[in-house]
């Protein structure tokens, strides 16, 4: 429970911490809320030399509307966004989520760049990402860079941000009329990792057609997953009751679990088709109000 | 109902008066081991085994004491120049200090780094290199008594295989007798899981020796610092350590739930190294080190209940495999092996049982912690309960009517139970049906039928157990052949306020206010005007600890016995004060009266006052008491526990609808205190039902080594408690109190299982061990469905 030594640098500024990194090289670490890299550092697990601390960065924090986009800083804290009466309003798939995230004080810490830079498939906000089609802004030594969700994660802990790069901002498409998301996992406890998560988000046309669907699955793959064919069910059509049953098949078979503490694979796959039967008409309802 | 004798600003029995102790904890003043910092003082860290069982080749120390700030690496060779490699456990068995060839479970401690601040220690602790030969771990029990099991203590002279001992109690042919010729027997094998004590605070020890006064003083998490100190000159005296020279101070204790009732390695480490360096020596255990070391419960119970076709239970028998880890340490006091497990046949009247158990070596952590329970309460009481619903549920007749018609009847106490026990006092079927009416138990009883008609999962759970607590009686206890007493010390100061000091040691329990009520009870000073000290043995009166809720039924009796000397005494100076003789006075709370002329009298502030100024002659000035309680026999607390859960079978999720749990423990001292222990004892009695248990793989790893995988239930997963009292006086209690704290540790595990399971029925499941969670539950209705 104890770390081991390593040499603490508070950056003063973006570019600052991105130089910073450059000189010490791999062995540096960022840390924003610190909420992952802390206590992985103090289980040893995790023994980088230099740690920069960006989380006092200024200007990383907000959550605005900007033309058809929802902007996010990268240093928001899941708190912020908990208490954002815009995210409350239109965006409630966030709230089911974060308080669904570890504990208030954790998340009074944690940030959602962190949680998703993170590269962990047991992270709530990926499968958000997915669902919702994100677009992650990074900055870096060859300056800003936008990465497609779908092209973030690249494995067990593995992204597409390169030595260096900063996790700045999120931006997802405006909620639209008719569209709706929600999230639920289930967990051993509160606090806990999932066990299974779904995050659905969906957009309905005048008709009720199904414009646009997005499916993420949590902790059930061993990196952040979409559940494609569970999309292509739905695009395009007028969502029923076989169609949303025939999608939670689809997520208990393309879903890639493993046995553990939390439960056997079999166990995981049955309650990964009713979350995401769930969810669906949770988004459903949303959509439709 | 209880009927307070004295006004609220005196506080006495019954009052829920604010905890005296919660103003320092509420303001982050509480002053605990950790918080203790001396000049000088060095730091230890244990290097433990990544191994469940494994030989020692090799420990390297050189690169660790390469590191600025480290000062030593002790090993067990080292401590084997002492003889104090091995230290013996209160069952007579024998646990390593710090091992010299051989490591017996994961994370035992291997050696200890002493650094001159934490973090170098730790650091010092990763470059320790030693080399180990790994071998095949036991961790089935069952398998440890296999003809080629490997011997894992053949250090134990005449110790032939894994078998530690055998005990029984009962008539074994007559049981199995009546069991053969019985209408209905009903059968299973019901495990219940090693669990941590999970305190906030972690164990730890501040030893700090001085060479010149040859002095020890130890700062220690312990519930029992006079015990320890004992123990430590009986063990330890071979190097010069004498009881005399030996002051333990057992200062704030963040939850002790039995835990910190044990001698564990690192204490003796610490204090070895302060002797040896004549540095103060601190060890703390980290989070990770706690969880995985020490346990509690593991009984692994082949149950049978006989009764007749109409359910009048006739016998019970259970025949128990103990899975000890690789060495008998139970944290148990009394003279039997297994403890109060004799317990186990319950609130019912019946005449036959037989009750055996085999303990064996495993390569698990040592331990045998009484979690919240009087040795083995716990294993009992599940065996019964669990039982007596399946019996129940055989028989096709209602739990809480097959229960009505077993139980003890109110006119039988003091009932001799038929494996030996004096049931003290109790009125089974009035607590029972207390707690049906506040449940409303008929109504759910319908809701229940109703819902299973439309094909969902509703249960309803019951509990009526009987505990045992208050060690104890000398015929029953002894530490070292110490009798299990305990002590009060009462001083008045000539202002008529009061310093009294106890041999007990609260860990969260309120003894600061409970105990000044109880003297506010007997002699009329105002509860806030009582200061309570324990947990130093240089100043407290000699006492056993606290665990077994024992600190109400012997401490709490002292305290009471003490008063009532000191107010034989107050009469005595008030017939002096009143120029009337001794048997015209009489007493009613706080004031000496002249018989007849209630207007003549000596309030018991004005008596101790002269007391030290204006003493009869011939008297012994001052007005101090002390008494030491050897209490005649336990007490038998119990209660009527009520639960209602509804199962989503898609997910196997498990929803407490309700739970309702009367408790009787006779006298209340503060309703708000018991409240609350009723209230943290229930959370952990869903805790082992629904959410822990150690987990080992093939190998012996414990595999939720964290909290994060070890589920400890906060407040999201607690159902709102709904609670009451019947109260039966204890007779045999000065007070009539009997403890409560562990009851409902106890009393709701059986009630949560029995609740789950009974949901569950419809579908063909008759029995899950705990801790049942909604996977299990998953697993046991895909099984069924088949």
């Amino acid at each position: 429970m104890i770390p081991a030594k390593f040499n603490y640098h508070k950056a003063t500024s973006l570019q600052q911490a991105i130089a910073l990194s450059q000189e010490l090289g791999e062995e540096a670490k960022y840390m924003s809320g610190g909420q992952s890299l802390l206590p992985m550092m103090k289980l040893r697990f995790a023994t980088p030399e230099h740690i920069i601390d960006i989380s006092k960065l200024e200007g990383l924090s907000y959550i605005k509307e900007e033309g058809d986009l929802l902007k996010i800083g990268g240093l928001t804290t899941q708190s912020e966004m908990e208490h954002n009466e815009l995210l409350k309003s239109k965006y409630p798939i966030f709230g089911d989520a974060i308080w669904l995230t570890a504990d208030p004080s954790v998340r009074n810490c944690g940030t959602i760049g962190g949680n998703i830079a993170h590269g962990d498939a047991a992270n709530d906000q990926p499968a958000l990402m997915i669902a919702m089609r994100a677009t992650i802004i990074a900055q870096g030594a060859d300056g800003e860079k936008s990465i497609p969700i779908d092209e973030f994660f690249h494995g067990f802990y593995m992204t597409a941000l390169e030595p260096g790069d900063i996790l700045t901002e999120i931006q997802i498409p405006k909620a639209k009329k008719n569209s709706g998301g929600a999230y639920h996992k289930v967990e051993r406890k509160v606090g806990d990792y999932a066990t299974a998560g779904v995050a659905v988000h969906l957009e309905l046309d005048d008709d009720g057609v199904c414009r646009e669907v997005g499916i993420g699955l949590t902790n059930l793959s061993p990196m952040p997953m979409r559940l494609e064919r569970g999309e292509e069910v739905l695009r395009g059509k007028k969502i029923t009751d076989e169609l949303i049953a025939q999608v939670g098949l689809i997520a208990s078979e393309d879903c890639e679990p493993d046995s553990d503490l939390r439960g056997s694979e079999a166990y995981k796959r049955a309650i990964v088709n009713t979350i995401t039967k769930r969810m669906l008409n949770k988004a459903l309802e949303r959509a439709r109000k | 109902m209880f009927k307070c004798k004295t006004s609220p600003e005196v506080g006495g029995m019954g009052h829920s008066v604010k905890r005296k102790e919660d103003a320092r904890f509420l303001h982050g003043k509480g002053k605990y081991t950790d918080d203790v910092k001396l000049p000088g003082m060095l730091h230890m860290v244990m290097v433990r085994s990544p191994y469940a069982y494994a030989r020692i080749k090799n420990i390297n120390k050189e690169k660790a004491l390469a590191i600025d700030g480290v000062l030593a690496v002790i090993t067990g060779e080292d401590l084997a120049q002492y003889n104090l490699h091995w230290m013996p456990t209160l069952l007579s068995d024998t646990q390593m200090v710090l091992p010299t060839d051989t490591v017996m479970h994961q994370s035992q401690e291997v050696c200890a780094v002493i650094a001159t601040d934490r973090y170098i220690a730790a650091d010092g602790a990763e470059a320790v290199e030693v080399d180990y030969e790994p071998m095949d771990a036991i961790v089935d029990p069952y398998k440890a008594l296999d003809k080629d099991a490997p011997l894992l203590r053949p250090d134990k002279e005449g110790q032939k295989d894994n078998h530690i001992y055998h005990w029984e109690r009962g008539d074994k042919a007559k049981t199995e007798e009546v069991i053969a010729k019985a209408d209905v027997v009903v059968k299973e094998r019901i495990h219940l899981p090693r669990i941590h004590v999970a305190s906030i605070e972690t164990c730890g020890v501040v030893a700090s020796y001085d060479k010149d006064t040859e002095k020890m003083l130890i700062y220690l998490t312990s519930q029992a610092p006079h015990a320890i100190r004992t123990v430590l000159a009986l063990v330890a005296g071979h190097v010069g350590l004498s009881e005399e020279k030996i002051r333990i101070i057992s200062p704030d204790i963040g939850g002790g739930f039995g835990g910190k009732v044990p001698v564990y390695p690192g204490y003796v480490v610490a204090i070895a190294a302060t002797f040896l360096i004549g540095k103060p020596v601190k060890w703390i255990e980290d989070r990770s080190e706690n969880l995985v070391n020490g346990f509690a419960r593991d009984y692994h119970m082949d149950c049978e209940l006989a009764a007749t076709k109409d359910g009048k239970i006739q016998a019970f028998k259970v025949s128990t495999l103990a899975d000890h880890g690789y060495t008998d340490s139970s944290a148990n006091p009394s003279k039997y092996p297994t403890g109060m497990f004799s317990i186990c046949t319950g609130s019912y009247d019946y005449q036959h049982a037989f009750a055996e158990l085999d303990a064996v070596y495993t390569n698990k952590a040592p331990g045998g912690v009484a979690y919240r329970c009087s040795f083995r309460v716990t294993e009992a009481v599940h065996a019964i309960e669990r039982m007596v619903d399946k019996l129940a549920a055989e028989i096709g007749k209602d739990p809480a009517q097959l229960r009505l018609e077993n139980f003890i009847k109110k006119d039988q106490f003091p009932y001799s139970s038929p494996l030996g026990w004096s049931y003290d006092s109790g009125d089974y079927e009035a607590t029972l049906k207390k707690a049906m009416d506040m449940l409303g138990y008929e109504k759910y009883k319908k809701e229940q039928a109703e819902k299973r008609a439309q094909g969902k999962l509703m249960g309803i759970g019951i509990s009526t157990f009987t505990e045992v607590v208050g060690a104890g009686p000398s015929k029953d206890f002894d530490i070292l052949g110490i009798a299990m007493f305990d002590s009060a010390e009462i001083r008045v100061h000539p202002t008529g306020k009061a310093l009294a000091r106890f041999g007990t040691k609260s860990q969260g329990q309120g003894h600061e206010t409970t105990y000044a009520q109880i003297l506010a009870e007997e002699l009329g000073i105002p509860y806030s005007d009582i200061e309570i000290e324990e947990g130093d043995t240089d100043t407290a009166p000699y006492g056993l600890g606290t665990y077994a809720s024992r600190s109400t039924p012997t401490a709490g009796a002292a305290a009471a016995i003490a008063a009532r000397k000191l107010r034989d005494k107050g009469k005595k100076i008030a017939a002096y004060l009143l120029e009337v003789s001794e048997e015209d006075i009489d007493w009613e709370v706080g004031k000496y009266f002249v018989k007849g002329a209630p207007e003549k009298s000596k309030t018991i502030q004005e008596v101790v006052f002269a007391a030290y100024t204006n003493i009869p002659p011939g008297m012994e000035p001052g007005f101090e008491a002390t008494h030491y309680y050897d209490p005649p026999n336990l007490t038998f607390p119990n209660g009527a526990y009520i639960c209602v859960v509804e199962i989503d079978e898609e997910t196997g999720a498990i929803d407490v609808k309700r739970f309702v749990a009367i408790d009787d423990c006779g006298n209340i001292i503060n309703p708000m205190i018991v409240e609350g222990q009723v209230h943290g004892g229930l959370t952990q009695g869903i805790a082992p039902a629904m959410y822990e248990g150690i987990q080992y793989d093939d190998e012996g790893n414990v595999l939720n080594g964290t909290f994060m995988d070890y589920l400890v239930p906060t407040a999201v997963e607690s159902p709102h408690w709904e609670t009451g009292h019947t109260i039966t006086p204890s007779p045999h209690h000065p007070l009539g109190a009997k403890g409560v704290a562990e009851s409902p540790t106890v009393g709701a595990p059986p009630a949560i299982a029995n609740a789950i399971i009974d949901a569950l029925s419809p579908l063909g499941i008759k029995h899950l061990d705990i801790p049942i969670t909604p996977s299990k539950v998953w697993d046991a209705i895909q099984a069924h469905k088949k």
